[in-house]
């Protein structure tokens, strides 16, 4: 990095982060607004706002979109706080966290997958009970997966949004205090929730406050869990937009891009509502202290956060392993609670495809999470070197794609590319990832790279280092293992985008999402285990290397077994 | 030419006003002792010296090393070393690698291995060049953070408070070393500390620096 890279590293970094967001609201205003030059058509009009409010399916579609994102977000953090309120600290705690730590990259749509496979009507679980408790000798007629109210989505999102959720708040509960906060409260005569959620909880919440923000956008916007576990008739706004998007009808990009405005103000008014409700129930939460309520109901609570959570990390652990026994299987009638034999075939059948789709998985996941991980390194440098300091509005630039539905601006980038001419491929995905795979590199990052201690860098310049040596021979080896935990992080990111990559990859890019999650449409549940596995095994093989390489390398160095 | 660490009408600030001013002049082999209640910017003071003063901080006045004037220069190239309270050993690196990293450069491979085993030798840490440094007791730490940082050849000592963390026992042995290595290399040394014991025996002079309203 010489000299006249550095400085302007943040500016591009936010350039890269930010410019596709923004480029892709501007593309889609346009169309939105009748204005579409490639297809002929120029503006200004209404007609596609009108086109889109006359779709019989929009209530529901955007109600839809409310109860699922608000529901999984409202479900999960409350799940979450009452499981760090009764057990952070204990032993069941620290197993639990154990267990969610690895869910967190296992991808949604394998998670979606997993737990279709799980609960459907013919899945694993009416099966271990079918015939003997049940009697059922063949699948009930009952909607589970897909059901019209979005349950059995809302289901899905929460069990992955819960480990995102958990490991955000451990990381937020060490500034807060909280073991000396609880201690005082129970000597006071408080439960340990009821305690902690008076005491800890305002602390907590303020420090988690944006990626709540972020579970709720996206809960709100998804496509590839509400494509496997969402309702079809109509199906999610999200997904009616993507819908719109795929019509050979360019015509429906008028209403794809004014569903994405439509999205984009649903989300808003959301977060906006969401809050307003943050202040009042502050001041709720106020009076609730005031009347000095030690907590009547805290065992029976904190017993039910922790069987929550277990089914809820179960039910992510149970979906791959049926997802694994789906991949081997050869004949599995119902009821059997296994198949009759396992086999190779299913492999062999669709190994060519995986491998290549895993090929380009891979291509597109390494490439965009080394570049993100060198402009993560090269902004924490320039901000160490320069003396920067980041404030609020920093912070909330760089959660901004995270918190600006991908269905809002995608398909206006996409529409953008395709009226100037713009190939679709490989590479524009590999900068429509960067945009989600930045942010979080960077926040997985940030946090150890700036608690590093800079009097060891004093001591290396004053040893004669140059800033380039210290940073090379001092600063980056004694941080590898969270840079290795950040590349893993943006890897596991990479691997799991759908909708950028079918968007953007205008459906010529095929990962291993984008070909899992169009096998959702079929029934061929072997397929799906097939690619569902790789895709769980390309976002968790690098975390494990991230642990396994650092704990090798380092095996003779106490100082960094557990830094 | 002037040897020695000349301090010239030292002026530090921060965003709440004047923190400090300081001039003195630092002969070498001679100790000065800067003493006064945390805070008061006693790190602050050495953060200048090496080149490494944060943002916050302005500063005015010149620092000449051997009449050199450093004031300007960045922090690798101003040849003045310093000791934390904290070893800050570099944990990815053997106590040789350490001190091969502080070794100034220059010599053959086996020279440069002779010179790190004869500092090894100087402190009495014989053959502790494979070891984790994160192994060592906190008076080998200390003695293998000394040796790295006169290994390096600096004109000058900074101590922060270098003594705080060792026992009371230990501490007494330490002290003598350092002074006892940065007098036989006729170093000017400046230490900041609020242990009066260790200005008693650092044995020069002794400023005070007082809270400024």
């Amino acid at each position: 990095m010489r000299r006249p890279v550095l400085p302007a590293l943040p500016a591009l970094t936010l350039l890269l982060m930010l410019g596709p967001v923004a480029a892709g609201l501007w593309g889609a205003l346009l169309p939105a607004f009748g204005h579409l030059p490639a297809a002929g058509l120029t503006g200004p009009s209404l007609y596609p706002f009108h086109a889109v409010l006359d779709w019989p399916g929009l209530p529901r579609a955007a109600l839809l979109s409310i109860t699922t994102g608000v529901g999984a977000t409202v479900i999960s953090l409350c799940a979450v706080m009452l499981l760090l309120a009764g057990w952070s600290g204990t032993r069941a705690f620290r197993t639990l966290e154990r267990l969610l730590s690895p869910l967190l990259s296992v991808p949604h749509a394998a998670a979606a997958f997993g737990l279709a496979f799980l609960i459907a009507p013919s899945g694993w679980i009416a099966r271990l009970v079918s015939p003997a408790i049940t009697g059922w000798d063949r699948p009930p007629d009952v909607l589970i997966v897909q059901d019209p109210l979005g349950l059995s989505m809302m289901a899905g999102l929460i069990v992955k949004e819960i480990p995102f959720l958990i490991l955000i708040s451990i990381a937020a509960l060490g500034q807060a205090q909280s073991q000396s906060s609880i201690k005082i409260a129970q000597a006071l005569g408080y439960g340990r929730i009821t305690g902690w959620m008076k005491t800890v909880f305002p602390r907590v919440y303020a420090q988690i406050r944006l990626p709540v923000y972020v579970v709720l956008a996206y809960a709100m916007s998804v496509v590839d869990v509400a494509v496997i576990l969402g309702p079809n008739t109509p199906p999610t706004l999200s997904v009616q937009i993507v819908k719109w998007m795929s019509d050979p009808d360019l015509d429906m990009r008028l209403l794809a891009a004014a569903g994405a405005l439509l999205q984009l103000g649903l989300v808003i008014g959301v977060l906006v509502l969401w809050r307003v409700a943050e202040g009042i129930i502050a001041k709720l939460g106020q009076g609730w202290v005031a009347r000095g309520a030690r907590g009547k109901f805290d065992p029976i609570l904190a017993q039910g956060a922790l069987f929550f959570g277990g089914v809820s990390s179960a039910a992510v652990f149970l979906g791959l392993v049926v997802l694994t026994i789906w991949s081997f299987a050869g004949y599995w009638g119902f009821p059997d609670a296994f198949p009759d034999g396992f086999t190779l075939r299913n492999w062999m059948r669709h190994g060519p495809g995986a491998l290549a789709a895993l090929g380009e998985t891979a291509v597109i996941a390494v490439t965009v999470s080394i570049v993100a991980l060198a402009l993560t390194i090269g902004c924490l440098e320039a901000e160490y070197r320069y003396g920067l300091r980041v404030t609020q509005r920093g912070i909330w630039l760089l959660y901004l794609p995270l918190l600006i539905p991908q269905t809002a601006f995608l398909p206006g980038l996409q529409t953008l590319m395709l009226g100037i001419g713009a190939e679709n491929g490989r590479f524009p995905v590999m900068l429509a990832h960067l945009v989600f795979v930045l942010p979080y590199v960077f926040l997985s990052l940030s946090a150890p790279f700036r608690a590093w201690d800079v009097r060891t860098g004093t001591v290396a310049a004053a040893l004669g280092a140059s800033p380039d040596a210290v940073l090379w021979r001092v600063r980056l080896p004694m941080l590898l293992r969270p840079i290795l935990t950040a590349l893993a992080v943006g890897l596991a990111v990479s691997v799991g985008q759908y909708l950028p990559t079918l968007l953007i990859g205008g459906g010529r890019v095929t990962t291993l999402t984008t070909e899992a999650v169009a096998l959702a449409s079929g029934a061929d549940r072997r397929a799906i285990g097939v690619y569902g596995l790789l895709q769980t095994g390309a976002a968790l093989l690098p975390f494990a290397l991230a642990l396994a390489f650092p704990a090798m390398l380092w095996s003779n160095r106490k100082g960094l077994r557990d830094g | 030419m002037d040897k020695g660490l000349f301090l010239r009408n030292i002026e530090i600030s921060s965003q709440k006003g004047r923190l400090l001013t300081v001039s003195h002049d630092i002969a070498p082999g001679a100790v000065l002792s800067v003493m006064g209640p945390s805070g008061v910017g006693k790190s602050t003071l050495l953060a200048f010296i090496t080149g490494t003063l944060p943002a916050d901080f302005s500063a005015q006045g010149s620092v000449m090393l051997d009449g050199q004037d450093i004031t300007g220069l960045p922090a690798h190239k101003r040849r003045v070393g310093i000791l934390f309270q904290d070893d800050l050993l570099f944990p990815h690196l053997s106590v040789g690698a350490n001190l091969a990293f502080g070794l100034a450069p220059g010599g053959t491979k086996t020279e440069r291995r002779d010179k790190i085993a004869q500092a090894l030798i100087e402190v009495d840490l014989a053959g502790f060049e494979d070891r984790d440094p994160a192994t060592l007791s906190g008076g080998q730490k200390a003695r293998v953070a000394l040796m790295r940082m006169l290994l390096s050849e600096p004109c000058a000592l900074l101590l922060d408070e270098p003594f705080s963390r060792l026992d009371a026992a230990l501490r007494a042995q330490v002290r003598d070393l350092v002074f006892a290595r940065a007098k036989a290399r006729s170093l000017p040394v400046l230490m900041v500390t609020h242990d009066a014991d260790d200005a008693q025996a650092a044995g020069g002079p002794i400023i005070t620096l007082q809270a400024q309203s």
